[in-house]
């Protein structure tokens, strides 16, 4: 089986850049590449009664818009470059959904951007890449 | 605060001016004077004590010969029965419900779809409310401690009624094309009836419906923003209670119509931690009086089944525990079907499972709580001499040591420990009252759409209907308001609990064919 790289896509300026780098990588080692793209979730959020009446509803809309704005245009532009693509498309808490990825596929790297900044908040809370960086199940690259 | 506690008294007095104004000319010209000499509270006030007196009155009507609500027999026995249908199911699922929650049952592939946690804390922000602090301090300040008891009690087999009405709800909901559901009340009614060849299960609906439009603008509106108006006169001095209502009109107008949900999704996100600051709170006060926490027990106790002074004595700590848990949690009401009914599961009978846990939440714990403070707290007189309570000048309730009751008191107690806790009350208590306002005009909306059908102006019109009643309950008096209220919830709960009767052996179905396939490991833990 062919190696695999995840890489963790938003459509954010360092997600661009860390999609051209993994792609290369991937080229590089022939490797397969894997676009994940995360949707924030809790489980453990609270909504308002009507919120719940249209979230099944929400989230096909929600998926869909991913999808075609998104996965779909990058797709598209790799296509010609006889590289080897998989999407990945899920809901949850976005450090721990790629990981989880990245150990379904048996990854063998996991690249993402980072977001350049260190504003308080990360500070606080960490960042997705700081995060990622410490419980991924593969070896990390994060791209300035 | 007034003290019009007690129903008889209130009505008494509204009949009294009711046959005062049609007797005759001469009064009715003199009536007519003082009420154009009334401020506007006291007109709205006078108005809606007339105008809802017969309803209250065949709700809380007496089994003949007793002095026993026949609406709290209705409720406790129902309770009962589902306790006893169900083995006693709220004991032996209690562990799976907390696992359901946690999510360990969850499929992954399901991630963004409403969780079981979601429903239940929606449901949960829609009756933690003004029942669990003025609520208590009503049946603890009239019933004495011994309500504390019946009240837990009741907490305890409600449990089985919102199992029962919660599995229903998710079996039959709605489920429309484009992806929204819509369940409750109405459409187990409707579809479970016809499905087992029943009849009569429209007219249930219809009437339920009514019921339910009733209550969302009573116990779930107009108590709300009076009990909302009264903690705030208790920590700003006086001021009209129309101020109250137009203000809190306008919130829930920008929320509800305007569809600004941001001010929903702060209110849901302050709520829990409302809640757990309440309970931490109340329990570093237990602490604080430890050594009093045995006497307070020997009171709760004492109190439920022997005579203390209390108004009613221990049928009277009974009747007021019952209907204050029935009020407080909702369970066999019919509106937590409604809330419940959106979760992501292929089996109904989880979301009972879960829903179990409101009650538990609502009355064992937070109820509890505010019972406990009250009585430790030394808020309820006592005779030295005899140690028996004494009653207030109206004997309407027991004698509070500054006079106050329903919210009041609860504010007195915790302020007692911590004075700056009345401060942070009465946010929670706004807070409280928001949240439950929100769910409730869902809820009514549900029973309205249900009933007129679909369309925006259909839905206007009961949205503003519903912030007209916030501007109402809040110029009322608590006496008038509170009557209504409990009344209109618990006519929904006399069409519901008719509706579960008639379909719980389908949920028996369920629950054996669930909990075999969990004991054979057919249904398996993601996690």
């Amino acid at each position: 089986m062919a190696e695999k790289i995840v890489v963790g896509y938003d459509g954010s300026e360092s997600s661009h850049r860390a999609l051209t780098f993994a792609a290369d990588r991937a080229r590089a080692i022939g490797a397969t590449l894997v676009i994940a793209h995360v949707l924030e979730w809790s489980p453990y959020s609270f909504l308002t009664p009507t919120e719940l009446e249209e979230r099944h509803k929400r989230r096909s809309d929600e998926l869909a818009r991913a999808e075609s704005a998104l996965i779909a245009p990058v797709v598209k532009d790799l296509a010609g470059s006889g590289l080897s693509i998989e999407t990945e498309l899920k809901y949850g808490h976005i450090a721990e959904t790629l990981c989880k990825i990245a150990s379904e596929h048996q990854a063998s790297q996991v690249v993402i951007g980072r977001t350049g900044h260190s504003n308080m908040a990360s500070r606080l809370f960490g960042s997705v890449a700081g995060s990622l960086a410490q419980i991924a199940p593969a070896p990390v690259t994060i791209v300035p | 605060m007034t003290t019009h506690f007690i129903r008889q008294t209130g009505f008494a007095g509204a009949a009294l001016l009711a046959s005062a104004l049609a007797a005759a000319p001469a009064f009715a010209q003199e009536a007519a004077a003082e009420t154009a000499a009334m401020t506007l509270d006291e007109r709205v006030n006078h108005v809606f004590a007339n105008s809802t007196g017969w309803f209250v009155n065949l709700i809380f009507s007496n089994f003949p010969g007793t002095t026993f609500p026949w609406i709290v027999g209705w409720l406790v026995v129902a309770a009962t029965i589902f306790t006893v249908y169900f083995g006693f199911i709220q004991f032996r699922a209690f562990g799976h419900a907390i696992a359901l929650v946690k999510g360990d049952y969850s499929d992954p592939n399901d991630a963004g779809e409403v969780s079981h946690f979601q429903a239940l804390a929606t449901a949960l922000s829609g009756t933690v409310g003004l029942g669990n602090i003025a609520g208590v301090a009503v049946a603890v300040g009239v019933g004495g401690p011994g309500a504390t008891f019946w009240m837990i009690l009741a907490g305890l087999l409600g449990m089985a009624s919102k199992f029962t009405e919660c599995t229903l709800g998710v079996k039959y909901r709605n489920e429309y094309a484009d992806g929204t559901v819509s369940g409750g009340p109405m459409y187990y009614m409707t579809k479970g009836f016809a499905e087992r060849g029943l009849p009569g299960g429209k007219i249930l609906a219809v009437l339920f419906a009514i019921f339910c439009i009733l209550g969302s603008l009573g116990g779930g509106n107009m108590f709300q923003s009076n009990q909302a108006h009264a903690q705030l006169v208790n920590v700003f001095g006086e001021f009209p209670g129309w101020i109250t209502g137009l203000v809190f009109a306008g919130v829930v107008f920008a929320v509800i119509v305007g569809g600004i949900k941001s001010i929903a999704n702060v209110t849901e996100k302050i709520v829990p931690f409302m809640g757990v600051l309440y309970v931490g709170t109340a329990l570093i006060i237990i602490f604080m009086n430890y050594d009093m926490i045995g006497t307070a027990f020997r009171q709760i106790w004492m109190g439920a089944f022997t005579w203390d002074g209390a108004v009613g004595g221990a049928i009277g700590a009974l009747i007021q525990g019952f209907r204050r848990a029935a009020f407080s949690n909702e369970a066999g009401v019919g509106s937590a079907a409604i809330a419940h009914s959106a979760v992501r599961t292929k089996e109904p009978i989880t979301e009972g499972f879960v829903s179990l846990l409101e009650p538990f939440i609502d009355t064992v714990v937070i109820c509890t709580m505010t019972a406990v403070v009250i009585i430790i707290t030394g808020q309820l007189v006592t005779d030295p001499a005899t140690g028996l309570f004494v009653l207030n000048e109206a004997g309407t309730a027991i004698k509070t040591v500054d006079g106050s009751g329903g919210v009041g008191l609860t504010s007195a107690a915790f302020s007692s420990a911590f004075d700056w806790f009345r401060y942070v009350l009465a946010i929670a208590v706004i807070l409280f009252a928001f949240s439950t306002m929100i769910s409730w005009s869902y809820y009514g909306l549900k029973a309205w759409t249900f009933l007129f059908g679909e369309g925006r102006t259909k839905e206007l019109a009961y949205k503003i209907m519903f912030c007209t009643f916030v501007v109402i309950g809040a110029a009322a008096n608590l006496g008038p308001v509170i009557d209504f209220s409990d009344a209109a919830i618990f006519a929904m709960a006399v069409v519901n609990i008719i509706a579960l009767y008639l379909l719980m052996p389908i949920v028996k179905r369920e629950m054996h064919s669930y909990l075999s396939r969990l004991k054979s490991g057919e249904i398996k833990k993601f996690q």
